[in-house]
């Protein structure tokens, strides 16, 4: 960095990375929120769900010869299913049990799902470029026109699920068993329908991200989603779990602080200082950012 | 109740008999292979060349121990591209299955913890592919742990190699390096480099750090596009190499790429294609210009198994000549019989060159070569010595 201008530029383009990066993450980080928040239940298969996900994309791709929206459609309808299977066969016997045994359940079915797409696909695979990516260079930065896909895909559908959640009576009957699961069956709001419409919308959003993933990293492996899940858990954590717009805020904090510090500190340091800092943020508030703590009722 | 005694007396009868026939002693060999995880390449090759050199061997009549001809059986155990798996394998395969010697893991992150067992319960152990100086040294003492082997060159001699490669054949000055930092090979040659580099008179403009399973090097990639190298080391494996050109060339750097050892498994040009041509990487042999002794095995490895036979199939194989060779002369297939023929073993004939091991020490001498990644397949360059 030799002058001003340079540095400028570096610094945007650091940005640059810190977008697509968080927006990744908050793909993911809204399936974790929207689960929680309706079931207080922390389904830990949600990575593995993303990674076949990608998978799936793969599949479309390269046995398919699908081209991108209509890979990344089936992909999302695929993992949608998926997600309906899982809470089908998995949770719901378990939804009136301690809540341990279906955290449990769902380690497990993540462990089954890496295994299983191991058993199909020992090696890592290599998803083609679905898109032709075109770099352009703007005084010195270089964007791809796959990065402006994914942030505004990414965004758009977050808007989407936001508007879902906030405009629409599904949205309302999401909320409405967030709140009280005793009560609101009472009502007349179909509960299971609504959870599996909520685990479907929840693994779609994680098979969009997977398709995108795949197609920025183009290298996947059954073990891909364990680290990247873990990270957008952390995220949905840091903006406050059960929240959508904490997912997504914390997500972008997430990702920007993993590229800043690489960026401005040896790399070596980089998880150590990210997670570092967001612990010091969950000292200073401990539900998240825009989580609140849940009351008791006696 | 009687009709069950009298199934078991029935059994027990055939397995005698069984063993009254199978009077002909075998020796038993574990090999230990990344078959799943993050290297099944790896794995696989390793296996494949494995199973060639015993089913050769028993094609012959067996290994020549003293007066007999022992058939020699083998033993795979995958460690699932995991550290303490890697280290209970080798504790299996040494306590339980009572192998004579045992071949593998490949890559050091795996290598070293299975080293600790071998060298502990008095096994050798040859790893093909391991070119961490730890691999072979005694971490208390720092002297050369007594079982353990490799029929590969180690990264000090690698780094060197590529250090004047990079100075003298590419004349570039100044270089950038990429490295998983929570990996013992890829730490290890990334730091030999950059010593051997500044020594030779180059400058380190960027040094940058991943750990394992990451999949985005944004950040370090531009970092490294602002300090404006001549090129780029990645000393990183296969799996993760490809990537790391890509979002490089997505970032707009167009400087060449160099790579080492770990970069020389088919699946690199599966997986990476054409992003990768005409770069550069260090090696143990090149396919297309070898030795008559190695043309035999390339052809059967590739009737055999349908590819060009990688570096880790060729050491693998050479790791199982060293032991067929150490047996044969020490007349018996003892554990500590081997150990002693095997360190003073006369210069090897191999698949990867002529090797042997020096009086002090568990690494062979040998030489390294230079390939590139033309049209899609890895051509030799030229041959490399630092």
């Amino acid at each position: 960095m030799t002058t001003l201008s340079e540095g400028i530029v570096y610094l945007l383009q650091q940005m640059l990375n810190a977008l697509q990066l968080g927006s990744i993450y908050a793909l993911i980080a809204l399936g974790y929120t929207m689960v929680y928040g309706i079931l207080t239940m922390i389904n830990f298969a949600h990575g593995d769900v993303f990674m076949v996900g990608a998978f799936f994309c793969f599949l479309a791709a390269v046995y398919l010869g699908l081209p991108f929206v209509p890979a990344l459609l089936l992909t999302m309808l695929g993992t949608a299913l998926l997600g309906v299977a899982i809470e089908r066969l998995a949770y719901k016997p378990l939804r009136h049990a301690p809540r341990v045994s279906a955290i449990i359940t769902a380690l497990g079915v993540g462990i089954f799902l890496e295994n299983f797409t191991l058993a199909l696909a020992p090696y890592p695979k290599h998803i083609p470029m679905l898109l032709e990516n075109v770099t352009w260079n703007l005084g010195g930065i270089s964007l791809s026109s796959l990065q402006v896909i994914i942030i505004f895909l990414s965004l758009g559908l977050m808007f989407l699920l936001d508007f879902m959640v906030h405009r629409t009576p599904v949205g309302m009957a999401m909320r409405a068993i967030s709140w009280d699961k005793t009560f609101v069956p009472l009502m007349g709001v179909p509960v299971d329908l609504v959870i599996s419409i909520t685990f479907a919308i929840g693994a779609g959003l994680a098979g969009a991200a997977g398709t995108m993933y795949g197609l920025a990293y183009p290298v996947i492996d059954p073990y891909m989603g364990i680290m990247v899940g873990w990270k957008a858990f952390i995220s949905a954590v840091v903006g406050g779990i059960g929240n959508i717009r904490g997912a997504m805020i914390g997500a972008f904090i997430l990702g920007g602080v993993e590229i800043m510090v690489a960026a401005f500190l040896p790399s070596t340091y980089r998880d150590f200082v990210a997670f570092t800092l967001l612990l010091a943020l969950l000292i200073v508030r401990p539900y998240g950012i825009l989580g609140s703590p849940r009351v008791q009722k006696v | 109740m009687k009709k069950a005694l009298s199934l078991l007396a029935f059994s027990i009868l055939i397995s005698l008999g069984v063993t009254a026939w199978g009077a002909e002693k075998t020796i038993k060999l574990g090999v230990i292979a990344e078959l799943t995880g993050d290297m099944p390449a790896v794995g696989a090759s390793c296996r494949n060349a494995a199973e060639m050199a015993v089913k050769e061997i028993n094609a012959a009549g067996g290994l020549q121990v003293g007066k007999e001809k022992m058939k020699v059986a083998l033993v795979v155990e995958d460690n699932a591209g995991k550290a303490d798996q890697s280290a209970a394998a080798a504790q299996k395969l040494i306590t339980q299955d009572e192998v004579a010697a045992i071949v593998g893991p490949n890559a050091s992150r795996y290598a070293i913890p299975a080293s600790e067992i071998a060298e502990s319960s008095e096994t050798v152990l040859i790893t093909p592919w391991s070119t961490n100086p730890k691999t072979t040294l005694d971490t208390n003492t720092n002297q050369p742990k007594k079982y353990v082997f490799r029929a590969c060159f180690i990264d000090p001699f690698q780094g060197g190699v590529l250090a004047k490669f990079a100075l003298e054949k590419l004349k570039a000055k100044k270089a950038a390096v990429l490295y998983d930092v929570a990996s013992d090979y890829n730490k290890g040659i990334a730091e030999v480099f950059k010593a051997n580099y500044e020594k030779q008179g180059g400058k380190i403009v960027a040094f940058e750090t991943y750990t394992t399973n990451d999949k985005d090097f944004s950040a370090q990639l531009t970092k490294i596009k602002d300090a404006k190298p001549d090129v780029i080391f990645l000393p990183n494996y296969y799996s993760e190499v490809p990537l790391q050109v890509q979002q490089a060339k997505r970032l707009g750097i167009n400087v060449p790429f160099i790579g080492s050892d770990s970069w020389g498994s088919n699946e690199l040009l599966t997986l990476g294609g054409a992003d990768l041509n005409g770069y550069y990487f260090s090696t143990h042999y090149a396919a297309d210009n070898a030795a008559p002794v190695a043309k035999k095995f390339i052809e059967d490895y590739e009737k055999a198994y349908g590819a060009k036979p990688d570096d880790v199939a060729a050491l693998t194989y050479d790791a199982f000549g060293l032991l067929f060779g150490s047996i044969k002369s020490a007349g018996k297939a003892d554990r500590e019989a081997i150990r002693a023929a095997l360190s003073t073993l006369p210069s090897y004939k191999g698949v990867t060159g002529d090797m042997k091991f020096k009086a002090d020490s568990r690494d062979p001498i040998k030489s390294a070569v230079i390939l590139q990644i033309k049209d899609g397949k890895f051509t030799y360059f030229t041959n490399a010595n630092p």
